[in-house]
């Protein structure tokens, strides 16, 4: 293992979100802000609790596993499509470092982004509602697991995508439609029969109902389903990364 | 002297079916500097991709160091550093940061004292705080080579290090791998300017259409090949060649006007002398006279033009 390597990558990135902390950080605390302020006081003020929580409570998990997907997909995405796009990435693939260090260091870096601004609106969260954490290292765990696995999603879309245009198209076409729909407004007992079962195709839906649960202990499906889903996704992620390092698709020809 | 770098049998087919390499043999031996000549498009970039490791060989095998570039990459990629033909760099790094990130990428624990000589060597050392994007064409090409090294190769690629360079930065550059030699590295460059190679290098291969047609020492391929011309101004044009001057090998040129005598190359030496005699024997008058030795270039057209 070429540690020195790793070392080098990860703090590249975690230097280059330092370096844009206003669109990294900033921008996304506030507008979870404002989802807090719109959804949360205004008019959650006016919708009665969920699941014996406030609206505002019922909420947060489902906002924070939205940033923490978007962030975590959009961050390795560009982690690896902007050397590509410059043209730097010759540095790395000519380095000695296997695709295993190279995956290490920028999902790392990735992942620990998201990890910092989730916890971020964590707190920020605590200003706008009243927060209770049933399960704190579950719910770390949940963290974990999700940044790592959708960081490792937005290192394949980066390394696929030919254009800006492709690199977003996940994060801001897919990620919104499917973690509104998958419960983070809502729970999936309100919606219709048919509604509610077809929303358990949604993948997103399995990671804010175990997400919420290591909060308030309520779910729309059982908690030990949801941390399976994870380790399919995060499957689903290394078996696609294996075929990338074995084919080295779109990096060496 | 030892070979750095053994590439053998080497092809390359891409996947849309062109055939950039077609059985490359080359050994580059340790501490010279090997000029690859040829045209664009001849396949210089994808042998330097091959060896370096930014493709795939088709076929055949390249040792760096006696190791395997595909199945001893760790090994071999310490040992190379490529400075690529396009400027790429990270606008938004400082030179410091992007050329510690590099030592750091191919496994070097940080090395604050060399990074600072590396600069210094390069006259980048009062811009080591500065953003890339803040630095001219040329500096940047210095912050590529500085990356190139920050991890102290062994083997130096250089991939059209002078392309829309101007003339003074590429005297600059030139000094730069005229040192970095006295170290002891072995710098291959790429080029098609021919002034480059005939100026730089040790050796000379010249590649066309996937083909390494030769490799030899910059001084025996001009000996071989370089020819002399000897020209003539003549006072008044001539209408004919006189017989006693064809006889020598003289020729006119079609306006009448001069007088060339190509000599040089083993054939047709010493004959100056009796050229001139005849000429002033035959009373013709001319007010000019020069030589001039066919250049690296002349030599570059006719090889690549013969096979064409």
């Amino acid at each position: 293992m070429n540690w020195e390597a790793i070392k080098a990558i990860y703090l590249f990135e975690m230097m280059r979100m330092k370096r844009t902390l206003l669109q990294s950080v900033i921008s996304p605390v506030i507008t979870t802000s404002l989802y807090f302020i719109v959804f949360g006081t205004a008019i959650g003020s006016r919708i009665n609790e969920v699941g014996g929580v406030s609206y505002g409570a019922f909420i947060t998990p489902g906002l924070i596993m939205l940033t923490l997907l978007s962030q975590c997909i959009s961050n390795g995405a560009i982690g690896i499509y902007f050397p590509k796009f410059t043209g730097t990435v010759y540095e790395i693939l000519s380095a000695p470092v296997s695709m295993v260090e190279i995956v290490i260091g920028y999902v790392g870096a990735a992942a620990s982004k998201g990890l910092i601004i989730g916890l971020i609106i964590l707190a920020t969260a605590a200003f706008f509602v009243d927060l209770r954490i049933e399960h704190p290292f579950l719910m770390l765990l949940f963290m974990v697991l999700t940044a790592i696995t959708f960081s490792m999603f937005g290192f394949i879309i980066g390394i696929w995508a030919d254009n800006f245009e492709q690199l977003n198209l996940v994060p801001m076409l897919v990620v919104p439609p499917l973690t509104f729909l998958g419960g983070s407004f809502y729970s999936i007992d309100m919606l219709p029969p048919f509604w509610a079962a077809v929303s358990h195709l949604n993948p997103v839906l399995y990671l804010v109902s175990g997400f919420r649960w290591s909060f308030y202990e309520i779910s729309d499906v059982n908690p030990l389903i949801s941390l399976g889903m994870i380790a399919v996704f995060l499957t689903i992620g290394f078996c696609l990364l294996q075929w990338i390092f074995r084919t080295g698709y779109r990096l060496r020809k | 002297m030892s070979s750095i770098v053994s590439v053998h049998s080497l092809t390359k087919t891409y996947a849309n079916g062109f055939q950039a390499l077609k059985g490359v043999d080359l050994e580059i031996r340790q501490g010279e500097i090997l000029a690859l000549l040829g045209p664009n498009g001849a396949g210089k970039t994808t042998l330097i991709s091959i060896i370096c490791g930014l493709s795939m060989p088709s076929s055949g095998q390249v040792l760096v160091g006696g190791h395997d570039v595909v199945s001893q990459f760790r090994k071999t990629r310490r040992l190379i550093g490529l400075v690529p033909q396009e400027l790429t760099t990270d606008q938004f790094e400082t030179v410091w940061n992007t050329v510690s990130f590099s030592r750091g990428l191919h496994g070097e624990k940080s090395n604050p004292a060399l990074i600072e000589r590396i600069l210094k060597d390069l006259s980048l050392w009062e811009k080591r705080d500065n953003k890339l994007r803040e630095l001219s064409g040329g500096m940047k090409r210095r912050v590529l080579i500085a990356k190139a090294l920050a991890h102290e190769p062994r083997v130096l690629f250089l991939d059209e290090p002078t392309a829309g360079v101007d003339v003074e930065l590429r005297r600059g550059m030139w000094t730069a791998i005229d040192r970095l030699r006295e170290t002891g590295v072995t710098v291959i460059l790429t080029t098609h300017y021919i002034e480059e190679a005939e100026e730089m290098a040790d050796r000379i291969g010249v590649i066309r259409a996937g083909e390494l047609l030769l490799v030899e020492e910059k001084k025996a391929l001009m000996d071989k090949l370089g020819r002399k011309q000897l020209r003539l101004e003549l006072k008044a044009p001539l209408a004919v060649l006189p017989q006693s001057l064809g006889a020598l090998g003289v020729s006119l040129t079609p306006d009448g006007r001069q007088l060339v005598h190509e000599y040089g190359n083993g054939a047709g030496d010493g004959r100056i002398g009796q050229v001139l005699a005849t000429v002033e024997a035959e009373g013709i008058a001319f007010t000019d006279l020069s030589t001039r030795q066919s250049s690296l270039e002349d030599i570059f057209v006719s090889l690549v033009g013969a096979r064409a």
